[in-house]
């Protein structure tokens, strides 16, 4: 078990230094980054000390070198419009697209899952159908469509909810049911393959016979082994909703990451495209690690 | 111990063939005619477009601005779907807003999917360090969620109708190198590549004579879920401001230009979504249908 850690440790590791790579090349593919990574206004000067500071001046390497020990200092430069670190306009931003992301994972579990146990458990093909189709749909979905019209569903049309904004309970609930939209449909139907695949095997067959009441079979120890696969993929999930919550909070005003970097990207604010795309691809392959921990704590049988 | 060795040995025989139904998504026999049927009209109106749309997709009528869809009260036949705050024909920009996101989705798909399936076959077949580099390469452009590398692209790049094909290329190329390595490397120590290699067939041969079409099916399948989401990625960048520009028509650019209007004009923001959700889920339901099919394993 040791060794399988530290493959997918040091894998981890070599996937976060290429991203570093990816974000460090990104300004790169232009051909010289001073113009991108200094705001127009700059004086000739001050371009020669940046070129000079940053290794411009010199080859790749030893630029890529200067790029990673800024990194490791928490320097990426400065944003142009804030004249702020990027660092810290980047984890500012962070806060309130992980609260987004968190409410609307909860949100998805606790539409998902008994959606999918029902869908599992019953006995009627339109009920299954159904399970189907709504994990179909949910993926055919674009947050931003869903987003806009449960605003115009359950904002203007009957005023339960605020359109857009951030700070009371009450502004979470339409981004988060956005979020929920896509999300749920996919726990709903891994749950259901999961959960009917568990009901076919040996041990339940068992538990039957053995007499058991239907609930504590399914709920017990089917899901129980059906949450395997479950686990892994809310990971994954999170990921997707971090992504899917960059283009939610475009449609609510909810000033997380989603929301600056678009700004940035407007704002041709490159030293903040690099933070966010740095510090979310972090928190991503990380989230997908502490997954992998959890399968190896969840199934015994991996821990050889 | 009796109980676990007949059951086994039951349920293979018995419930083989419901169990295998079970798993085929969206079985019933009228979705992927219906899905056909509506990724042919979407196809049929991205290629005549121009012919076929009733007015311009930029033609601007004042007089009739914010017309409702025709079956409404205020609806006018001579705008079947309404017009926007310009009065431009909101049928004619969906029309040209097909064309547009299709051939985004088809190009970055064709050009993703070939890329990707080279440096999987390439990858899958030598094996060793090239392997090795090519899948931690992927997995790093796997690692960010891909909107945000999208975005990433678009800071740099620029945005406009090549770039977003660009884009959607940079973040779909590694899914079928993974698959199509993963392909190959069942295939490689199949008799039949290691009599060509015996026979002294040249390598770039077998990999493309005898390994490649071995790939293909699987490719195709995720191929054609591909476009649907190529189709939600150009919409979401669009949407976000950062897609196609204007002159240019997409369904997403049509969403972010009807949302200021979300209270008045239903319609702007609700059928280009439509539009979108029954692209996208017709191509699924046909890249599902055809997996159904292709793979004997699952069941068709």
């Amino acid at each position: 078990m040791t060794g399988l850690l530290l493959r997918r440790a040091v894998e981890t590791l070599i996937t976060l230094l290429l991203i570093t790579v990816m974000v460090f090349g990104l300004t790169r593919l232009t051909g010289d980054p001073t113009s991108l990574l200094l705001p127009p206004e700059a004086t000739e000067a001050t371009r020669a000390a940046f070129r000079h500071a940053y290794g411009l001046d010199q080859n790749m390497f030893v630029q890529y070198e200067a790029f990673l020990i800024h990194l490791f200092e928490g320097d990426l430069g400065e944003s142009f419009r804030l004249h702020e670190p990027a660092i810290g306009v980047a984890l500012d931003a962070l806060g309130p697209t992980l609260k987004l992301a968190c409410a609307g994972m909860a949100l998805s579990i606790v539409l998902g899952m008994p959606f999918g146990i029902v869908a599992a458990t019953s006995r009627r093909r339109w009920v299954k159908r159904l399970g189907r189709w709504y994990g179909s749909l949910g993926q055919a979905l674009p947050p931003f469509w869903v987003g806009l019209i449960l605003v115009s569903l359950l904002a203007l049309q009957l005023p339960l909810f605020p359109t857009s904004g951030y700070g009371t309970a009450r502004h979470y609930v339409l981004p988060a049911l956005t979020l929920a939209v896509a999300t749920s449909s996919s726990i709903a139907s891994l749950t259901q393959a999961n959960l009917e695949e568990a009901l076919r095997s040996d041990f339940i067959h068992m538990e039957r016979v053995l007499g058991l009441p239907e609930w504590r079979i399914v709920l017990k120890h089917a899901l129980r082994n059906a949450s395997l696969p479950i686990v892994t993929f809310l990971a994954l999930q999170f990921g997707l909703i971090l992504g899917g919550a960059i283009v939610t909070e475009r449609v609510f005003a909810w000033p997380g990451i989603g929301q600056r970097i678009v700004e940035a990207i407007l704002g041709r604010d490159y030293p903040v495209v690099q933070a966010i795309v740095l510090i979310t691809a972090t928190l991503f392959m990380l989230i997908n690690l502490a997954a992998d921990l959890l399968y190896l704590v969840l199934d015994p049988r991996l821990r050889t | 111990m009796n109980a676990g060795t007949v059951t086994p040995a039951a349920e293979q025989a018995l419930p083989r063939r419901r169990r295998l139904g079970r798993w085929r998504p969206l079985q019933s026999p009228g979705l992927p005619l219906l899905a056909t049927a509506t990724c042919a009209v979407l196809v049929a109106a991205a290629v005549l477009g121009p012919w076929i749309s009733p007015y311009a997709k930029d033609s601007v009528d004042l007089a009739n601005a914010i017309a409702p869809p025709a079956w409404q009260p205020d609806g006018t036949a001579a705008h079947l779907l309404g017009t926007d705050q310009l009065g431009r024909d909101v049928l004619s920009r969906l029309i040209a807003g097909a064309r547009i996101s299709l051939a985004a989705a088809a190009a970055a798909t064709l050009l993703g999917g070939s890329i990707g399936v080279a440096v999987g076959v390439v990858a899958g077949y030598i094996g060793g360090l090239a392997d090795a580099v090519a899948m931690r390469i992927s997995d790093a452009f796997l690692a960010v969620p891909f909107i945000l590398l999208a975005l990433a692209v678009v800071a740099v790049l620029g945005s406009g109708f090549g770039n977003i094909i660009l884009v959607i290329v940079v973040t779909n190329w590694p899914r079928y190198a993974r698959l199509v390595r993963s392909e190959v490397i069942g295939i490689k120590h199949r008799d039949f590549v290691t009599l060509a290699r015996i026979a002294g067939v040249p390598p770039a041969r077998i990999m493309l004579r005898h390994i490649l079409p071995n790939t293909l099916n699987s490719v195709t399948v995720l191929g054609i879920l591909d476009v649907g989401r190529a189709i939600i990625l150009e919409s979401s960048l669009s949407f976000l401001g950062v897609g196609i520009q204007p002159p240019d028509v997409s369904w997403g650019l049509m969403l972010a230009d009807g949302r200021t209007l979300l209270g008045f004009a239903w319609w702007l923001t609700t059928l280009p979504g439509v539009v979108i959700v029954a692209a996208v889920m017709s191509f699924n339901t046909l890249g599902y249908w055809l997996k159904a099919r292709l793979d004997p394993r699952a069941g068709a």
